[in-house]
């Protein structure tokens, strides 16, 4: 079981990591919200349910963290990209679609 | 075993890091929101491995008021760059 959650944790942690080279890379808010986000998601659920696993007696508490994690995560990266789009951050030069053009301040819903 | 941990922080480290240059650096204001929310997530996870590295169970608590704290603070700026609150 400490074997396992060793390999677990080491996942994760390289999910980190790369979240965060995405976060320091990307050329665009958008792309780096997904980067950061997704990637750290998932590298902050296995870090923790990795060391749950590890340590004898962690893993009840070492859930809860990832879960919260995973619940709250999400919706604190869609406040942030709405808040982009709504207060006007361009799109990189070269991306190819743009569905939120007519993005409708005044009721806030897009099209 | 014994080696892997200062390993495993040493990655978190540096990925904080580039979480903070990116902080410096990004040309909005949503950018630097952006980078403080991954630099949150990172900080979390970097509690609790720092909790079984210590031997220490009380920084689960403190893992779980961080990132309730920070999730409540990211919205709070995103509903302020939206021009809401």
């Amino acid at each position: 079981m400490a074997t396992a959650g060793a390999i677990v944790t080491t996942i994760g942690t390289i999910f980190l990591f790369l979240g965060s080279l995405g976060v320091f890379r990307f050329p665009d808010v958008y792309n780096r919200l997904q980067g950061g986000t997704k990637c750290t998601t998932l590298g902050a659920f296995l870090t923790v349910v990795g060391v749950g696993m590890m340590g004898p007696g962690w893993f009840v508490k070492a859930l809860l963290i990832a879960v919260f994690i995973l619940l709250t995560n999400p919706v604190s990266s869609h406040a942030l990209g709405r808040a982009g789009r709504k207060s006007g951050v361009s799109l990189w030069e070269r991306s190819v679609v743009d569905r939120g053009g007519d993005f409708d301040s005044s009721s806030g819903e897009s099209r | 075993m014994s080696l892997l941990l200062p390993v495993l922080l040493g990655i978190i480290g540096a990925a904080i890091l580039l979480c903070l240059l990116r902080m410096v650096r990004g040309p909005t204001t949503v950018d630097r929101a952006v980078a403080v929310d991954t630099t949150a997530t990172v900080t979390t996870a970097l509690l609790v491995l720092l909790g079984f590295a210590f031997e220490r169970y009380v920084y689960l608590d403190v893992a779980l008021v961080y990132a309730l704290l920070t999730f409540i603070g990211s919205v709070a700026i995103a509903r302020y760059l939206e021009g809401g609150l």
